[in-house]
């Protein structure tokens, strides 16, 4: 008996020791946005303080950088989301042929290794005489973006039962009733998420948006890249520590909020 | 598969009575993302294969290339860049398989045990995800600034193993594998968490009613149940890892002995120009990793890719 | 009640056939219904029921015929197109939306004005006006069931259909709605159409019953008619139960014919057989069959077989069920009501049974297992 307790320990406490692992540069980094570091570098201990904080744009190529990411990462967002829910939809509702083409067309971009989607689209850009800059940032995180997003709102719309739309159109509601009054709302929480992930993705990215910026604009990963080699300011801590924050409370805050509501519909039966 | 994680996880539902509709609709929303992924992912791929056979200027110029037919990159890269192709599936073999070791039994315990308190469940599995929320770079900086020779932590394992002064573990392939294995772990959780989390737990009290022991309900019931989810991740980690450079770049956790495929393409891309030659170490990476795709796709079809 | 209008429209389906790649679940489909009915379609799974149903409604096209709903061809309109509604099996609530939303959804989609008021109506009428404002997953399988018809009704459709709405329910439930359907069909003169596998209840509330079976109607008619004179095998088995005996043809006349099953003679009324040559099959209800134990006086008018042994009996509550075997005829169910006084009989006994010539019917066709 005493070894079968034992036994049922060990997987939560690995698991545990998993996640501190993979919390470890998370703290790590989130610490050293209050270190009170002068100079350029930020790898030694110093003193916590709250300034870096208070004065996240003194350094004003940091928060340039961020800005351009937003910038990028909120368009590409918008038409990736569009694009991809689309094509998750007529994935699931819809029969056509060439079925397997297509989802290996998807698939491929989420495999294949940054590197080589980043000298690719160089490499037609500069076949093409395009020059580089936002407008070729923009078309390569679309193109990463998509299949995340067809993923994400796919297993969405397979829980939704036809029989809704059918029941629609049954009272009286023409295609495109059917699609924004019953489909779109009830996929949305699906396709949030395939835009916060395709938002998150977009932010993140480094290799495929250095090979393809062309010196015009700096990222905020760029920007990180760059300095890796000089040394990275605490501003850059603070701000990839704001976003986590920002990250973390919108995901629980869902989770929390739609287990409270569930609790709630169940009470009232 | 994968990132459904990031959705409602409740079972598909479908009351059975519509059968998928045929017609344009289908095509009128396919056609939009699929031009687009022609576009920029397709054609890119055909851009690269043109570039790579690109013969250079004869002036000499750097960064001139003209069209036409000649191989001397592929000579070169095949050549002269092998220890970095061997170097990058080897690392990525071995951070594969570590990452799927630590990965499974946490998926496990996310995914089985806590299902029975969902919100701790998706908590947890928020945990799992977190690092996404934080750029990989700075992830990455962070082992880097950990692992430093000077670091406390590394003055600490010096004293306790008794080691060398000189000992030191940036820039040693070990701390290349670790960073890819920290920075992967995710990709390959998420498809295992999904396999896992779907998997029918009568399942397992019948085969334990019918005797089987918990190591072998594992190795026959639970294993082969959740194999999809493990290649997907498998698939989802080692083909991306092959082209990584950030973790084996000299600024981060490598150094110019742990060069990457990725480094190399980025050096000639980036700083010498050398167009062909960056296309073609791309092309060869991309058709390694088409024929594994393509062996994995011939065994389980692509019902299970998306 | 009088706002709804006056009365329902005819259906009429004319040489439907419905194909799916690998099999065909309508083979030739003719089926009118006048206004005003309320009108059964039974059958097994799988015999196209609600393909059918999904026709009617428009959320399927046939493969070739017409569909014809007060006259006007609507084969191929769309869905919101026709004036026909559908209680789903599954009900299909919107979540997303309140119960009051629900039921006002055709409404707002007809742009018909006072929506909420009406919708409002509608839910007093399946006397759940008070859950107005909450949400689908809050309601029991009961409730969820009745906002489904008031959705469907408040749009006062020509035609209603009813995909085997009360299989989710248990049994009192289920009975307690069949007589409130039939109640609010009956007070608002719409046409219904009932689509169940449930044979008691189409029997109970239909005025007329459709058995389907492989895609084809096999009898249509009142359900007394049905039950009293099914005329193929399938119906005589499906639509309650039935003790066939098969043989040819032996002595016809003047009003019946007779076949001879090992030794016995059994004799239909010619008005009561389908077929009159050849092999044929002919049937009685266990009720009115009755068994004897020592042998009754032979008569023209009733036949007899036996003897035989009981190889079964069963306590059902309302009845006594007999298993009755006779050599080289077969099993005879017997079924004796339960009036207080049960037969003391018991297994293995010996004993004659016998029915009622007027009783038997003779079938178009043999059963399975007995052709030729």
């Amino acid at each position: 008996m005493k070894s079968l307790r034992l036994g049922r320990l060990v997987l939560p406490l690995y698991s545990v020791l998993a996640l501190v692992y993979l919390l470890i540069p998370i703290f790590y980094t989130i610490a050293f946005s209050f270190n009170n570091s002068t100079g350029r570098t930020n790898t030694i201990w110093q003193g916590f303080t709250l300034r870096k904080w208070a004065d996240v744009c003194a350094r004003q190529d940091v928060c340039d950088s961020v800005v351009t990411s937003l910038g990028i990462s909120a368009v590409s967002t918008l038409v990736a989301t569009i694009l991809g829910t689309a094509i998750a939809i007529a994935l699931v509702r819809y029969s056509f042929k060439g079925r397997s083409l297509v989802s290996l067309s998807l698939f491929l971009p989420m495999a294949t290794p940054e590197v080589v989607m980043g000298a690719g689209l160089a490499a037609l850009f500069y076949n093409l005489n395009f020059t580089q800059g936002y407008t070729t940032v923009i078309l390569a995180h679309i193109m990463f973006c998509l299949s995340f997003v067809v993923v994400t709102v796919k297993a969405r719309v397979q829980t939704l039962d036809p029989v809704l739309e059918e029941a629609g159109r049954d009272l009286y509601a023409n295609p495109s009733q059917v699609f924004w009054r019953i489909t779109f709302p009830l996929l949305l929480p699906g396709i949030v998420a395939g835009a916060l992930l395709s938002f998150v993705l977009s932010f993140d990215d480094f290799i495929i948006t250095y090979f393809n910026s062309g010196g015009a604009l700096t990222t905020f990963p760029m920007f990180i890249y760059v300095a890796a080699s000089k040394g990275v300011p605490a501003e850059v801590n603070v701000i990839a520590s704001m976003v986590f924050m920002l990250a973390i409370v919108i995901v629980v805050g869902t989770q929390v909020a739609s287990n409270i509501r569930q609790k709630r519909l169940m009470q009232v039966k | 598969m994968a990132i459904a994680a990031f959705g409602s996880s409740q079972p598909a539902k479908t009351s059975g009575s519509a059968a998928k509709r045929a017609g344009v609709v289908a095509w009128v929303l396919l056609l939009p993302g699929l031009l687009y992924l022609t576009m920029f992912f397709m054609v890119p791929l055909v851009s690269l294969l043109v570039t790579s056979v690109m013969a250079p200027d004869p002036t000499g110029a750097i960064g001139v290339f003209n069209y036409g037919f000649d191989t001397q990159a592929y000579a070169h890269v095949t050549v002269d860049y092998l220890p970095q192709i061997m170097r990058s599936f080897g690392y990525a073999l071995v951070a594969t398989i570590v990452a799927l070791f630590i990965s499974y039994p946490l998926a496990y315990f996310v995914g089985i045990r806590l299902r029975t308190h969902p919100l701790i469940q998706k908590l947890t599995l928020t945990l799992v995800i977190a690092p996404f929320f934080i750029s990989f770079l700075l992830r990455t900086i962070a082992w880097k600034q950990i692992f430093a020779d000077d670091a406390p932590a590394m003055t600490f394992v010096r004293g306790a193993l008794h080691l060398d002064a000189t000992f030191h573990f940036l820039g040693t392939p070990g701390a290349v594998v670790w960073g890819l294995v920290y920075n992967f772990i995710p990709f390959m959780t998420l498809p295992l968490y999904t396999s896992l989390e779907r998997l029918d737990l009568r399942l397992l009290e019948a085969a334990g009613d019918l005797y089987a022991t918990p190591a072998a309900v594992f190795r026959r019931i639970t294993l082969p149940l959740t194999m999809p989810g493990v290649i997907s991740g498998t698939l989802l980690t080692f083909i991306p890892i092959t082209g990584d450079y950030v973790n084996a770049s000299r600024d981060f956790l490598g150094s110019p002995s742990t060069s990457m495929i990725g480094n190399m393409v980025q050096a000639d891309y980036l700083q010498n120009q050398d167009y062909p030659s960056a296309s073609a170490l791309s092309a060869v990476l991309m058709a390694i990793i088409l024929v594994i795709v393509t062996i994995y796709v011939k065994r389980a079809g692509t019902e299970d890719l998306l | 009640m009088k706002e709804f209008v006056p009365a329902g429209a005819d259906l009429e389906l004319k040489n439907i056939r419905k194909e799916f790649p690998g099999f065909t679940a309508i083979e030739d489909l003719d089926l009118h219904i006048p206004a005003g009915e309320f009108f059964a379609l039974l059958g097994p799974s799988g015999c196209g029921k609600t393909t059918t149903l999904r026709i009617i409604a428009g959320l399927d096209e046939p493969t070739s015929g017409q569909v014809l709903i007060g006259g006007q061809d609507v084969t191929f309109s769309k869905p919101h197109e026709r004036q026909v509604n559908t209680v789903f099996q599954s009900y299909a609530l919107f979540p997303h939306m309140t119960i009051l939303e629900n039921v006002a959804f055709g409404l707002r989609r007809r742009k018909i004005e006072d929506p909420l008021a009406k919708a409002t109506d509608a839910l007093n009428l399946v006397e759940l006006g008070h859950v107005a404002q909450r949400r689908p997953q809050q309601l029991s399988g009961g409730q969820q069931q009745r906002v489904a018809l008031a959705r469907a009704l408040v749009n006062r459709p020509s035609l209603l259909l009813l995909d085997e709405p009360l299989g989710a329910l248990d049994l009192k439930l289920r009975r307690q709605m069949q007589i409130e359907l039939k109640a609010i069909q009956m007070e608002v003169g719409l046409t219904f159409l009932h689509v169940t596998h449930d044979q008691e209840e189409a029997m109970d509330m239909a005025d007329t019953v459709a058995v389907m079976n492989r895609g084809r109607i096999e009898q249509m008619g009142a359900p007394e008619v049905l039950y009293e004179r099914p005329k193929t095998a399938f119906v005589s088995k499906f639509l309650g139960q039935s003790n066939l005996f098969v043989g040819e043809v032996a002595e016809t006349s003047a009003n019946s014919l007779s076949i001879n099953v090992a030794g016995s003679k059994i004799t239909v009324p010619k008005e009561r057989a389908e077929k009159q040559q050849g092999k044929i099959a002919i049937g009685v209800r266990p009720e009115k069959t009755m068994f004897h134990r020592s042998k009754p006086a032979e008569s023209s008018s009733v036949n007899l077989l036996g003897p035989g042994q009981i190889k079964d009996i069963r306590f059902t509550g309302v009845s006594n069920q007999y298993l009755i075997e006779v050599p080289n005829v077969g099993d005879i169910t017997v079924f004796a009501q339960n009036v207080g006084i049960s037969p003391v009989i018991e297994l293995g006994e010996q004993v004659w049974v016998s029915f009622n010539v007027e009783h038997a019917f003779g079938l178009l066709d043999l059963p399975v297992g007995d052709e030729e």
